[in-house]
């Protein structure tokens, strides 16, 4: 079965990718995810807030009590700083560890750090670099026209600092999504990658406090990203990343059918450990093979939007007539 | 090329470049030389010859020793670098490496000795007590000397085979920042050629050559091979002199073994070595230029004993002699530098190689790094002068007991009016001492400006005090000693100006540059009348900025360094402000641009705040405050506190006449509690309505500030208004109420309680029954509600429940107020102790953290009951703390057995049944202790009647009839290293003593240095790249013996758990040892986190919780007890959380990940051990054989 694949001009052995998570936080964990057979590996992303508040703490920290009693004038041998260092290492330990893709994901907070930090992972051996381009929501301050011209010029910025391929990774609150892939597109992003998942807080009703919960992705929050996968399939020259919801082969099936080019997982991989990679590419392989398909572009996209935007070209693909459906059902939405 | 770096860096430097091995052990205050020869070795930073030294931390100063002997041996060149105590361990080698006659150099930070007392601080006690060893020894008198004669012992050890002693005066030329003209690689290599370091391995132990070293010799031929090294001893003084030679060639900075500074024709000369010759030197040209004729002699080599150059350098004219020793020896003729001087005369006029020799008188001066100061060098002239001068005398104190001080001038000013002098009044934590190290840094840059510091800190690790000394000026400065007359005075702290005497300081005009609450018009009314008498009275410049609030608006919380900074070079005019400005702009983006751009920005803006908000306040014409300073302690504070402990704390100790102090280091107990600190802004605050009254907050209050009492309802009449109480909340004692009472002004706001309290309110979830509050508006308050509350009773401890962190709220602390870190992990486990046990308590105190708050004077927190019972606590030193409480120990076993038998040989008299009574009375439990008490009690009343010598003899160790409890407390340093083999003896020996281990798994006191306890993929100095070896099982190794009580206990994470592994520790009539996880400001964390960490380090299977219990084993059961829940957290959720295990990623981040790896093994592979262990049928595990009585 052949499940070679391109994404933004990678040549991956097969459209499994696997996205940010504690898996990938060290050099054996994304070692072990090569090993299970994923086509390529997303780092967790380089927070560059993140890095200054640590770094001010750390600073906090090894200045508390120094400088106060004559036999202990410091706590801590002379510190090597504090920085990007260890997610640069990882980076260069990681790509040097495995012959499949590692990509690199930033989260900048000024323009200096977007690129500063995009050419530091490019030469630490990114094979691409993913923007994750995050604003959490809540801040009425920051216009729709603000954040969608936010997302172009970072692009620009890092493209101009960079020669690996960019994927920007997007939430899916953009009043018009399409609009905002088409514009990124424009501005030559090598990839989309749909969607990004907050994490909502929740809260307790007996200790009467908000807490932060982590929930991993199940397969019915797949849809969202693969209804704008088979949309977007062909609208846009960028490679198509899907992300959320991945549990087993069938659903790397159906996003493969919506038009990704690539598939991500990450809650899959952390249930049931990074060997499960195997089992979802076997599985695919053996989708393919009861179907009939030996190549991924035997039925890639086949289940998109076509390109046409006749209503008649919808209705055909059944997406118009499915949402209907969903909409009118007694469980609402009403 | 120069640099303004300290003494120790510029030795350490010459140090690590000129060898291949070195020793190493903390100790203050040579640590710093062994930390920076570690983190240069980390950092793979090679020698002149391109190798990496090898830097290897021992277990003592003795290890250290032994393993330099033997790399000496195996032909490396080899140092160390220690200090007083440490120094004395390494005696037993000393003599070895001189006997076999093998070049080496210890660099010494000279050092008081512990003798009726500890001292961190300098003096030549511990490098006299080496004089003997047959090392050549090497006086260096400032930085710079340190640097050059680092190298240039170097160069005379490996030519003449005779090992050296390196010293130079602890702390004052320690940590003395000066520049100096640093020697180059090229420099060194030519002082110490290669043929010297190749003729040293030549002559090491091989197989290739085999000879017999270490033999043991007999009477036939011991006396004469002892003589054998005469020739090379001989020899020293010319190659030293020949080095000293060279190096001046090379560098222009010449030095003789003896150098003769002053008047040709003197006729009063000084004998002086180390950092007073400085002084002195300096002092003579001032006195010279008055017209006198004086002059000082300068002893650099001081072994062996350069007679001849010495006489020669002596002026003929000298009919007086003064000889100065920074030391004492009690009940000798004289001191030692003294003795070889006078000798030398003597030897000289006997063999009529000299006429008539001067008369010569011998003082001593500088002990502990009392300041010695030109006004002291001209008052030792002036004795000189005298008709007849004393023969032996002190200089610096005022010996009204024995007489031997002598008077001299203190305001005496020598100084270049060029030099600019500045002191600064800080606290530690608001970054003063390293804002001024930076501005030294920014100016000992400068072309033709010397810089020196030299900083002065308090004896409390928490809220403690800091004072910079600063010196700047066109010619290099050579000033050891504190500035007196400062052109510009800083108060960093507005609330300074009540405590410590900040004006004095300041020179008639200086400006003064006061960080205030207040705005400039309103400044002047907040000071109190001598304040502004003062400032009046010497015409001060008065500047004044609210530095704090600058600091927390721009993000620096509580640290106003950068303001002040920033306004003392607006101020002080030593560099043209413009430019100074900038200097310190480009120095806070260099210094703190490793900790990101957001510190880097805020420390900008705050230049550019102060430089706007610093004002000229103007002055009126006289004094208008009536506000009084308020005294150091209170008006009811005991005769001894007001008379020298209230002096002490006013910073006046100096002052004490030598009557006033005990003889034999004996001090009251209690005295913290007389010392308000007022340390912390924000303080505990009891919310008696949310209260559920569960004791967790008390429990682990690591200051004892927050105390519980119930009492009788009818006794809260006459309570202020504003005393706060609810109902009790316990069954069985109607109309009875509660109070948790904060000191207010003892409190840290470490916040420790606020964490633990398991209460929120209903309507604001931040809201807990204990939180921090403002400290000012309380004060007042809350000192009345003391005041009430003190004269309420403690609960009967008969009538408390031991058993319970509810019950243990109600036993009084006697143990309180420390001066120990904010938040201090090992405190809350010595105020339990106290609780528990303090009545009947004695306590052998390692040296470490835990003897310096427990006894660093001028206060101390052990304390007494209203019975005047409480513990008697010593500290003996370091290395032996085990052997020690072992003594004490048997002492009272030893008494007991008198006692008793005593008791027994006057059964008749006494009473039979009170007699029985008191041999057959068991004392477990607390109403068994009271009974006994009791008895007791009754016993003396009836031996008072009796005069039998048996009878007195009896009344002399009656008191211990009451059982004794033995503790033997220290940090793991101790038990883990220098103390493992005396703890494991003692812990063999089935005594009954109880042994408490804080481990914070690092020395902590001396500043963070790895022990065996320190765990794996931790980061410390000594482990810069992170330890690869897993920490120490104490727990286990003394569970094999099978006859010791055994707890690891973490009181942030089963509170009762460890109150149970206290009393059961106790109550064992054998050994005990209870290992304490003790959180630590050493591991990098939030201290208000620290019990939370606790927590997560027993949640995460890294500190399992365990109790070993003999008795269960004779009981058939299992002993093993296994307290903590299966590990739930990984590793990383509990040691990411701290710098000590995260700062690895960013220096190493693969060795990082590698060892995270091994350490989650580890603690799985720990976890499974234990866990099999807790099901091992009793037989598994060793028996107790012990012969109990």
């Amino acid at each position: 079965m052949e499940l070679r694949t391109d994404y933004m001009g990678l040549q991956l052995r097969n459209p499994l990718v696997a996205s940010a998570s504690p898996l990938c936080h060290t050099v054996d964990g994304v070692r072990s995810l090569a090993d299970a057979g994923v086509g390529a590996v997303v780092l967790h992303s380089l927070f560059e807030e993140e890095l200054a508040e640590e770094a001010a703490r750390q600073a906090r920290l090894i200045e508390a009590g120094s400088e106060s009693f004559p036999e202990s004038l410091s706590y801590f041998p002379t510190s090597a700083g504090f920085g990007p260092r260890p997610y640069l290492d990882l980076l260069e330990r990681a790509a040097a560890a495995v012959d499949i893709p590692v990509i690199g994901s930033l989260n900048g907070a000024s323009p200096t750090g977007w690129t500063d930090y995009a050419r530091a992972m490019q030469d630490s051996g990114a094979a691409a670099i993913e923007l994750n381009i995050s604003y959490l929501p809540g801040d009425p301050s920051i216009s729709g026209r603000d954040a969608e011209r936010r997302h172009l010029e970072i692009l620009q910025l890092v493209e101009a600092e960079v020669t690996v391929p960019i994927a920007v990774k997007l939430n899916p609150y953009f009043s018009s999504i399409g609009e905002m892939a088409v514009e990124l597109d424009r501005a030559g992003a090598g990839a989309l990658v749909l969607f990004n998942r907050f994490l909502y807080p929740d809260i307790d009703s007996e200790s009467l406090g908000v807490v932060s919960t982590v929930g991993l992705s199940n397969p019915r929050e797949a849809r969202l990203a693969r209804t704008w996968i088979a949309l977007l399939r062909g609208r846009v020259k960028a490679g198509l990343a899907a992300t959320t919801g991945v549990e087993g082969p069938d659903d790397v099936a159906r996003y493969l059918l919506a038009g990704a080019d690539v598939v991500m997982t990450t809650s899959a991989l952390l249930r049931h450990g990074p060997q499960h990679a195997r089992v979802l590419l076997d599985g695919l392989a053996e989708w393919m093979a009861r179907k009939g398909f030996s190549r991924l572009d035997d039925f890639r996209g086949r289940l998109a939007v076509p390109s046409g935007t006749d209503a008649t070209a919808h209705a055909r693909a059944g997406y118009v007539a499915a949402l209907r459906a969903a909409n009118a059902s007694p469980h609402g939405p009403w | 090329m120069s640099a303004t770096i300290d003494g120790n860096e510029a030795v350490a430097s010459v140090a690590y470049r000129l060898n291949e091995v070195c020793g190493i052990f903390p100790i203050t205050p040579a640590s710093p030389m062994a930390e920076l020869a570690d983190e240069w070795a980390s950092q793979r930073r090679p020698n002149i010859w391109g190798n990496v030294p090898r830097v290897v931390e021992m277990q003592s100063e003795g290890g250290a020793a032994g393993a330099l002997h033997g790399a000496l041996q195996g032909g490396a060149l080899s140092t160390t670098f220690t200090a007083s105590q440490g120094l004395l361990l390494m005696i037993p080698n000393m003599y070895k490496i001189a006997g076999e006659l093998t070049p080496t150099v210890f660099h010494i930070a000279a050092r008081s000795l512990a003798a009726q007392a500890l001292s961190i601080f300098g003096d030549h006690s511990d490098v006299m007590a080496v004089r003997q060893t047959g090392f050549a020894m090497l006086a260096s008198s400032s930085v710079q000397e340190a640097q050059d004669l680092a190298a240039v012992a170097q160069a005379a050890t490996l030519r003449s085979r005779v090992p050296f002693v390196h010293f130079f005066d602890g702390f004052r030329t320690s940590h003395e920042l000066n520049t100096i003209e640093l020697l180059s690689d090229e420099d060194l290599a030519a002082t110490v050629p290669l043929e010297l370091v190749r003729a040293h391995r030549q002559r090491a132990m091989s197989p290739e050559h085999p000879f017999i070293r270490g033999t043991s010799q007999n009477p036939d031929v011991y006396f004469q091979a002892r003589e054998t090294v005469n020739p090379y001893y001989e020899r020293v003084p010319d190659l030293v002199a020949g080095a000293l030679v060279q190096l001046g060639e090379r560098t222009g900075r010449h030095y003789h073994l003896v150098d003769y500074t002053g008047h040709p024709k003197a006729e009063r000369v000084m004998v002086v070595m180390g950092s007073g010759a400085e002084t002195a030197r300096e002092t003579v040209a001032h006195l010279n230029q008055r017209g006198e004729r004086v002059g000082v002699l300068t002893v650099r080599l001081y072994r062996p004993f350069p007679a001849a150059e010495l006489l020669a350098a002596l002026p003929a004219t000298a009919t007086r002699v003064a000889v100065m020793d920074r030391t004492k020896e009690p009940g000798s003729l004289g001191e030692p530098l003294f003795l070889d001087v006078l000798g030398a005369l003597a030897e000289a006029q006997t063999h009529a190689e000299r006429g008539p020799i001067p008369m010569v008188i011998g003082g001593r001066y500088g002990l502990s790094s009392k300041e010695f100061t030109p006004g002291m060098v001209a008052g030792v002239f002036e004795e000189l002068g005298r008709e007849h001068p004393r023969r032996r005398f002190t200089v610096g104190i005022n010996d009204d007991v024995s007489g031997t001080s002598i008077s001299y001038q203190s305001g005496l000013d020598i100084e270049a009016p060029t030099t600019v002098r500045a002191v600064f009044f800080g606290l530690g934590s608001d970054g003063t001492v390293g804002a001024n190290k930076n501005t030294i840094k920014i100016l000992g840059v400068e072309a033709n400006l010397y810089a020196q510091g030299y900083f002065v800190y308090d004896s409390k690790k928490s809220g403690s005090q800091t004072i910079s000394h600063l010196r700047f000026g066109p010619d290099p400065i050579r000033a050891p000693y504190l500035v007196s007359r400062a052109s510009f005075v800083g108060c960093h702290h507005f609330e300074l100006l009540e405590r410590v005497d900040i004006l004095g300081c300041a020179a008639p005009g200086a400006t003064l540059l006061l960080n205030a609450p207040h705005p400039p018009d309103q400044v002047w009314d907040a000071l109190a009348r001598p304040i502004q008498a003062e400032i009046l009275e010497k015409g001060l410049k008065l500047y004044v900025i609210d530095a704090g609030r600058i600091a927390r608006e721009v993000g620096l919380g509580g640290r106003v360094n950068t303001v002040l900074q920033t306004c003392f070079f607006a101020i002080s005019g030593v560099l043209e402000p413009e430019r100074a400005i900038a200097r310190i702009k480009a120095a806070i983006t260099k210094s703190y641009g490793a900790r990101g751009s957001k510190v880097v920005a805020a420390n900008l803006q705050a230049v550019d705040q102060a430089l706007a908000a610093l004002a000229l306040v103007e002055l009126p014409a006289k004094v208008t405050s009536t506000a009084e300073l308020p005294p150091p302690v209170p008006a009811g504070a005991p005769e001894f506190v007001q008379r020298v402990t209230a002096e002490m704390i006013a910073g006046r100790g100096d002052q004490l006449p030598v009557s006033a102090l005990p003889v034999d280091g004996t001090w009251p107990s209690g005295t913290a509690a007389y010392e308000k600190r007022n340390v912390s802004d924000l303080v505990a605050l009891w919310d008696p309505d949310l209260c559920i009254q569960c004791g967790n907050c008390s429990f682990v209050c690591p200051h004892s500030v927050i105390r519980s009492k119930y009492y009788p309802e009818s006794a809260l009449a006459g309570a202020p208004a504003s005393f706060r109480s609810a109902p009790l909340s316990a069954r069985g004692l109607p109309a009875t109420t509660y109070t948790l009472q904060v000191y207010a002004e003892d409190c840290t706001g470490c916040a420790l309680c606020v964490e633990v309290c398991p209460v929120t309110a209903p309507d604001d979830t931040e809201r807990k029954a204990i939180n921090l509050a403002d400290r000012e508006p309380l004060v007042t308050i809350e000192r009345g509600n003391i005041a009430f509350f003190e004269t309420l009773p403690y609960a009967r401890r008969s009538r408390v429940d031991f058993g319970t962190v509810r019950g243990a709220q109600f036993l009084r602390p006697l143990f309180e107020f420390s001066g120990a870190c904010a938040g201090c992990g090992e405190t809350p486990y010595l105020k339990l102790l106290s609780q528990l046990f303090g009545d009947r308590a004695t306590i052998a105190n390692a040296t470490g953290c835990s003897s310096i708050y427990g006894g660093n004077l001028p206060t101390t927190p052990w304390t007494v009951n209203s019975d005047g019972r409480g513990p008697a606590w010593s500290n003996s030193l370091f290395e032996d703390n085990a052997e020690f409480g072992l003594g004490l120990r048997l002492a009272a076993d030893s008494h007991v057995d008198l006692a008793r038998r005593l008791l027994s040989e006057l059964r008749e008299k006494l009473g039979g049944e009170l007699v029985e009574a008191i041999l057959s009375a068991p004392q477990r439990s607390e109403s068994e202790f009271r009974s006994q008490r009791e008895r007791v009690a009754e016993l003396k009343r009836r031996l008072a009647t009796l005069e039998a010598p048996a009878a007195v003899d009896l009344a002399s160790v009656v008191d211990h009839l009451v059982r004794r409890s033995v503790w033997l407390v220290g940090g793991d340093g101790w038990a883990y290293d220098i103390g493992y083999g005396g703890l494991d003896h003692v812990l063999a020996s089935g005594h009954d003593v109880n042994v408490l281990v804080l481990d914070t798994e690092v020395y902590s006191n001396t500043g963070g240095q790895m022990s065996k306890a320190t765990p794996l993929g931790a980061v410390a100095k000594f482990a810069a790249a992170g330890k690869t070896v897993e920490k120490k099982d104490l727990a286990l190794q003394a569970i094999a013996y099978g006859t010791v009580y055994v707890a690891r206990v973490a009181m942030g994470a089963d509170p009762q758990q460890t109150l149970q592994a206290f009393r059961e520790a106790e109550a064992y009539d054998g050994p005990s040892l209870v290992i304490a996880y003790s959180h630590c400001i050493a591991h990098g964390i939030d201290m208000r986190q620290g019990l939370d960490q606790q927590y997560r380090a027993v949640a995460s299977g890294y500190w399992p919780l365990v109790r070993y219990d003999p008795k269960l084993r004779a009981a058939g059961r299992n002993p093993f007890l296994l307290d903590s829940a299966r590990p739930h957290l990984r590793l990383e959720e509990y040691s990411q959380r701290e710098l000590r295990y995260s700062m690895l990623a960013n220096s190493d981040p693969a060795e990082a990940e590698r060892l995270a790896g091994l350490s989650q093994a580890a603690v799985k592979l720990r976890w499974d051990t234990y866990e099999e262990m807790a099901t091992w049928p009793a037989q598994r595990f060793a028996a107790d054989a012990r012969r109990l009585h």
